[in-house]
């Protein structure tokens, strides 16, 4: 099966923003992320689509919508690899990977039982750094505890 | 003092090399003159939502050597929260009573989420396992009292490491002035990785002992804290390293003649009583350096002289 075909079960989108290489598990994390359960634009989405580069993948696209790069960032939480593809009259405009941000409110749930945000009506707050190896971390404004990635739940 | 004014401390990370000089500065002012009525007409509302009789009292005599007035509560049981107050409302309420509130709570992060619905300043006594920046800057302070310096010392800290917040604080401050970090502790109960990529960061050292005996002879400041039972997953391993970190007075020999025996009391049976009587033993004179600490703080946060 050629990639052009691949392609053509997701519709093709005129006007609006097209994720692509979201890890296939993760493609209801993007959704609720970016809120588009609650949008009132078109959305397409694919799960298990095969990829050249990662084996299978997901991939969403939404009409007549463009992001904030602060705001889709955030999902790089959840699909480190994605890539965002900005189309205006079936041309592509912009394509970039995403990045993570350097903050992350209000989507991940503090991995630490004791944290005010897991006992109070407070929303959660980290701040991305990483370790000396280079690992990903948040870091909880509250409870001031390291978490890493495998420890990470969305809200 | 206007850049303490007004502002809350939450986590001893708030504060800047040179906000800890000034309210260490400040203290050895109240350590000469303690009694001084500049606190006239004021209020601190005291929020103990757990009991930590030793940290709330020491506040206390630290506002009414100032002369000011105290409201609040020293355990939850007897407050609006058992009726399930949430906190915002605690503290929004509390606020219009008070010129600043000192708040001991056991949430984890519960004093930062204060300190930004309230609108007077907040000082942590203590939130959860997480911050008591009034400790970390007593420490500092009898640091700096007994060596004559903060800058270079050979610290070694001896006992739970993992979660003793105490100590994790103390190194984060410490790394503003260049210290040698000695950590002595069993297996399970190392320092955790986040604090030591803090020391890394800052371009300093540690080593690690798992023998007490080790770092004494070099060693300006001994840092004793708490190993307590249930932090061992296995009963037998607590049995077997209990009473390697108990310090008596006789292990004290060839100890460097200035050094100092720190611990954040209270002590259980981690220091022996015959070292109370060793000159080298300050622990007590530490906690009572917390109630200068303590006057410095309230005077600086509230823009008095
Ligand atoms: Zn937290």
């Amino acid at each position: 099966m050629n990639s052009k075909r691949t392609e053509l079960k997701v519709s093709a989108i005129r006007n609006g923003t097209v994720i692509d290489h979201i890890p296939t598990e993760s493609v209801f994390q993007v959704f609720k992320i970016l809120n588009l359960d609650k949008t009132k634009n078109q959305v397409y989405f694919g799960t298990n689509l095969d990829s050249k580069k990662y084996g299978k993948k997901g991939i969403i696209k939404i009409s007549d919508k463009y992001f904030e790069y602060e705001e889709i960032n955030k999902i790089a939480l959840a699909a480190p690899k994605a890539t965002l593809i900005e189309i205006k009259d079936y041309d592509v405009i912009r394509k970039e990977n995403v990045q993570l941000p350097e903050y992350v409110d209000k989507i991940v749930k503090c991995f630490n039982p004791k944290c005010v945000t897991n006992n109070q009506n407070v929303s959660t707050s980290f701040k991305v750094t990483e370790d000396h190896k280079g690992n990903m971390k948040l870091f909880c404004k509250y409870c001031e505890k390291t978490m890493a990635k495998e420890n990470i739940e969305f809200v | 003092m206007s850049t303490l004014k007004g502002r809350s401390l939450i986590s001893i990370t708030d504060y800047s090399k040179d906000d800890i000089l000034k309210i260490l500065d400040m203290a050895e002012e109240f350590e000469k003159n303690p009694r001084r009525n500049i606190l006239n007409g004021y209020i601190v509302a005291s929020l103990f939502f757990e009991p930590s009789t030793r940290t709330r009292l020491s506040f206390e005599s630290a506002v009414q050597y100032l002369g000011g007035r105290i409201v609040g509560f020293a355990t939850a049981d007897t407050s609006s929260v058992k009726k399930g107050e949430s906190l915002k409302d605690t503290i929004l309420t509390v606020s219009n009573y008070s010129d600043l509130i000192v708040m001991r709570n056991p949430l984890d992060g519960s004093a930062r989420f204060a300190s930004e619905v309230s609108p007077v300043p907040i000082i942590n006594a203590g939130d959860g396992a997480n911050q008591h920046p009034t400790q970390c800057l007593l420490d500092l302070y009898s640091i700096r009292k007994t060596q004559g310096r903060l800058e270079n010392i050979d610290i070694a800290m001896v006992g739970d490491l993992k979660y003793g917040r105490t100590v994790h604080s103390l190194v984060q401050a410490l790394t503003l002035f260049g210290a040698k970090f000695h950590f002595v502790s069993p297996e399970s109960l190392k320092m955790p990785s986040a604090v030591k990529t803090v020391i890394k960061n800052a371009g300093l050292e540690y080593d690690q002992y798992t023998e007490l005996s080790d770092v004494i002879p070099f060693a300006d400041i001994l840092y004793m804290t708490r190993i307590q039972g249930e932090r061992f997953p296995d009963p037998l391993e607590y049995e077997k390293v209990k009473n390697s970190y108990i310090l008596s007075n006789r292990m004290l020999r060839g100890s460097k003649e200035t050094m100092k025996v720190l611990h954040p009391l209270p002590r259980v049976n981690e220091i022996t009583e015959d070292v109370d009587d060793n000159p080298k033993a300050y622990y007590f004179q530490q906690a009572r350096n917390g109630v200068y600490i303590r006057q410095a703080l309230i005077a600086a946060i509230l823009g008095l002289k």
